[in-house]
Order: structure tokens, then sequence, then C-alpha cells
């Protein structure tokens, strides 16, 4: 690693001031992602800002129809929310329990990792990401491999769930890693039904054509038929882009059948 | 950087740069060695520490990261002499054969043994997910896991 410095500011308004800084500063929450990224050299950072404990990024609670997590929320204590089962199911499937325990919800969503699970329930309960400066919809949020709506020293706050009729998240674990070859996220929402599917591509996206089945129908058995065009989607060592449409349809099934 | 933070119920304070790992400053600066560097990844668990009681691996976060925590290492958890009841049930089951993984597979069961509430096989694999090892087939470590719950939570075997 290079060498860097290091600040712990009191509050969300610091934190963001202190981006402002020269060189290259970089907040850091749990460090699940961004310290193996320092390590190889592959981001080096002039300035860490660590926003794992800022009072704003860590509360939990209920607005309305909506369950509003704090950024620096762990999987960990994601997995014990009550308010959406499918949600703490997916933050409980997430890696291991060591990388549970420091890895957070707004690191996920900066990040962007085309496999990152918390991406999916984000993108398919339609949940709402409120930074220090503006409220960003999930369909406007993931833009591609790594790459986000968020400007430079922007910092994610909280994220606004609603709170869907129901849904169920399915995924084919990597057993090395804990990371979806492909997951898939159903949600029945006020807005209609909604698919998200992340692993499979650069990064999170939904399916309209199965959106619109599960609508008129709601059933695994009402996407029988409906496939997922290989051309644009992951292949490499762990799955080839054809297994992975593949597994699109297969895990899509099974998180409506999760769905209860 | 000027750090305080408490490690095995001792109060520490240490130099360090930002940049230091929380298992360098334990084993380099402070000669706790019994964390581990399998990997220094992120894979493979052996540097598993607890930080405010929950199992966390200790080359993934700097040392900074702990300022002002509660940190216990392999070094803290038997009294004296006297073997923690987790790491009983490790050797009652022969649950370690080299011993390079056994520290962090004993750290992250002692966060398993307080966090789950039965003795489920399913659980305990999952919940050791984030540690390798090579020698033991895990079968044993399993079982230990599972007396060290059954202890806890007086359930019949
Ligand atoms: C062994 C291993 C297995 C894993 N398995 C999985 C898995 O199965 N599924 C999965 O989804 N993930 C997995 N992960 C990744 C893990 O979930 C990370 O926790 C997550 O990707 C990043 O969260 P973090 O809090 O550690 O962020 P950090 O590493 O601290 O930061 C990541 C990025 O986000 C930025 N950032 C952090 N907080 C904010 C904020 N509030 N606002 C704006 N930017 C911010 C940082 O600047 C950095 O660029 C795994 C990681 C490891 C090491
Ligand atoms: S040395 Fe930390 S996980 Fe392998
Ligand atoms: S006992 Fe040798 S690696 Fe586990």
């Amino acid at each position: 690693m290079m060498p860097f410095d290091f600040i712990r500011p009191a509050n969300a308004a610091e934190a963001v001031a202190a981006h402002g800084a020269e060189g290259e500063p970089r907040y850091l929450a749990g460090g699940q992602s961004l310290l193996g990224a320092l390590k190889l050299r592959l981001a080096q950072p002039s300035l860490l800002i660590d926003v794992a404990r800022l009072p704003e990024l860590r509360a939990v609670r209920r607005q309305g129809d909506a369950v509003v997590v704090g950024a620096s929320v762990t999987h960990a204590e994601m997995a014990v929310l009550t308010d959406i089962p499918a949600l703490a199911e997916l933050a409980g499937s997430i890696g291991d329990l060591q990388v549970r325990n420091m890895g957070t919800l707004g690191g996920s969503l900066a990040n962007n990792d085309p496999a990152g699970d918390p991406a999916a329930a984000v993108l398919g309960l339609g949940a709402t990401i409120r930074t220090d400066r503006r409220e960003i919809a999930a369909d406007d949020f993931f833009l591609g491999m790594f790459e986000t709506a968020l400007e430079p020293g922007e910092l994610i706050v909280e994220v606004s769930y609603p709170l869907p009729s129901r849904a169920g998240y399915a995924k084919l674990r990597n057993p090395a890693s804990g990371y979806p070859v492909v997951g898939v996220f159903v949600a029945e929402t006020a807005s209609g039904v909604r698919v998200a599917v992340t692993g499979a591509g650069a990064c999170v996206f939904r399916l309209p054509d199965f959106e619109r089945a599960l609508g008129r129908e709601f059933s695994g058995k009402a996407l029988a038929g409906l496939s997922v065009p290989s051309d644009d989607l992951n292949r490499d060592l762990h799955a080839t882009a054809e297994y992975r449409a593949h597994l699109i349809g297969v895990m899509a099934a099974r998180a409506v059948e999760r769905c209860g | 950087m000027h750090l305080s933070l408490t490690i095995n119920g001792k109060p520490v304070e240490a130099e360090v740069e930002p940049r230091t790992l929380l298992v360098t400053l334990l084993r380099d600066h402070l000669g706790l060695t019994g964390s581990h560097v399998g990997c220094d990844t992120g894979q493979c668990g052996a540097c598993t520490v607890h930080l405010d009681g929950r199992a966390v691996k200790s080359c993934l976060i700097l040392a900074v990261q702990a300022e002002g925590r509660q940190v216990l290492t392999i070094e803290g958890v038997a009294s004296g002499e006297t073997l923690h009841p987790v790491q009983e049930a490790f050797r009652d089951r022969h649950a370690l054969q080299c011993g390079f993984c056994t520290p962090g597979m004993v750290m992250t069961a002692l966060d398993l043994v307080e966090h789950l509430d039965r003795p489920d096989e399913e659980a305990i694999r999952q919940g050791l997910a984030g540690n390798l090892c090579r020698c033991t087939g895990y079968r044993p470590i399993v079982e230990a896991v599972g007396d060290g719950i059954r202890a806890r939570t007086g359930a019949a075997s």
C-alpha cells in the first residue's frame, strides 16, 4: 500500500468538506473492497476519510411505508432487520461472517461491483438513494461496471426502501467468495412488479419482459418460455454467458417461489 | 498517527502509519503472533480477531479503524492456563492438525457460539465460510462449534 493520510470526521458535513482537499481523497467505510484495491495499488488515494461511524450514516428507521437504512449500516446489522425479510436474507448471504461484520450498504453501492448483492435489492425494490446533496432513484444510480451516478465527493447518507407487498431473492453462490454468479431479486411493489438481476452483466439491470409476465400472473410458471439473450452477459472462469442467461430464468423462478 | 485502543482487555497506545494493517500492529508492533496471515487478501480467515465482539479479518482492516475499540485476539481467549470452553471443544474433537488456521477458526467459532441459537450444521458451515482449513476436512471443527453452542444454550446433543 502507498502511504496516505487518514481522518475521522465527526459528522457528514465535515466528511464532505474534507473531500474537497487537494490530491485524491477517498471515503472509507468497511474497507472490505477498498483495502484490497489499495493493496493492489488499483487505488492510490492521498487521504482516507473514515465514514464508518458517522451518526447520520448509522441510523435505521421506519418512515411511512419505507424503511430507511443508513449507508454505514453493516451487512450483518441489515441481516437482522425484520421490515423486509428478503432484504435481510440477501444481506445474510453476502460473502462470509467476517465480511458482513465490516462491509456496509453504502460502500457496496458506491463500489457497484458487477456481482454486488445489495444493488439487486435497491433496484428490485425501487429504492431511493439519499446523498449529502440530492435524492437519486435506483433506476438512475447504477450506470455500468464500477460506475454510478455519484459525483466526485458525493456521500451516500441513507437508502429508503419502499415496503413491497412481497419480495424474494435467489442467487447461485460462488462457493469460494459468496458473490452471486447470478442473483435475481423479485418484488411486487406499489408501482408494479420489479425484477433486478446482479452478477450477470456490467452492473445490476431490470428485466421488463419478466416484469410484465409476473404482472399478469405472479408465479414461477408465468416465466416459462421467457429467455434472456446472452450477448451482453459476463463470461469468466466461473460461468459462460450462456450459462448465466440460463441461470437468470432459474433464479427468477426461485425468487418468485420465495416471495411466499 | 497516535492510536488508542483496547487489546485483550488492556489499554494500548501506539504510533502507526495510517496504512498499517491491524494484523501488522498486532503481530509486528505488539508481538501478538497468534493471529496468522495466510493470504493477506481477505480469503482465508487465519487473521480473524474480534472488533467490539464481532469476528473480522485483521488483514482487511487498518489499525486506525480500530481506534477507541475493543480488540480480542486468540491470546486473550484463555484465562491463564485454563482454556476457554470453545478451545476445549476444539481439543476434544481433534479440530486441528497443523494448527495454522486454528486461531482464526477459534475466533470465528466464538462469534458463532455467541450468535447462533441452535447447533444447526448448515448454519455452522455457512458461519465458517470465511475460514479455510487445509487439514481437518472441517467436520471436527463443525462439531466443536456445535459443542460450544450446546454448552452455551444448554441444548441437548
Ligand atoms: C472475501 C470477500 C467476499 C465478499 N463477498 C461478497 C458477496 O458475496 N456479495 C457482495 O455483495 N459483496 C461481497 N464482498 C464485498 C463486500 O460486500 C464489501 O463490503 C462491499 O463491497 C464494500 O463495502 P465497504 O463498506 O467495505 O466499503 P469500502 O471498501 O470501505 O469502500 C468501497 C467504495 O465505496 C466508497 N464509499 C464507501 N462509503 C461511501 C459512502 N457512504 N458514500 C460514497 N462512497 C462511499 C469508498 O470510497 C470506496 O470507493 C466481499 C468482500 C470480500 C473481501
Ligand atoms: S490473512 Fe486475512 S483473510 Fe487470509
Ligand atoms: S489444521 Fe491445518 S489448516 Fe487447519
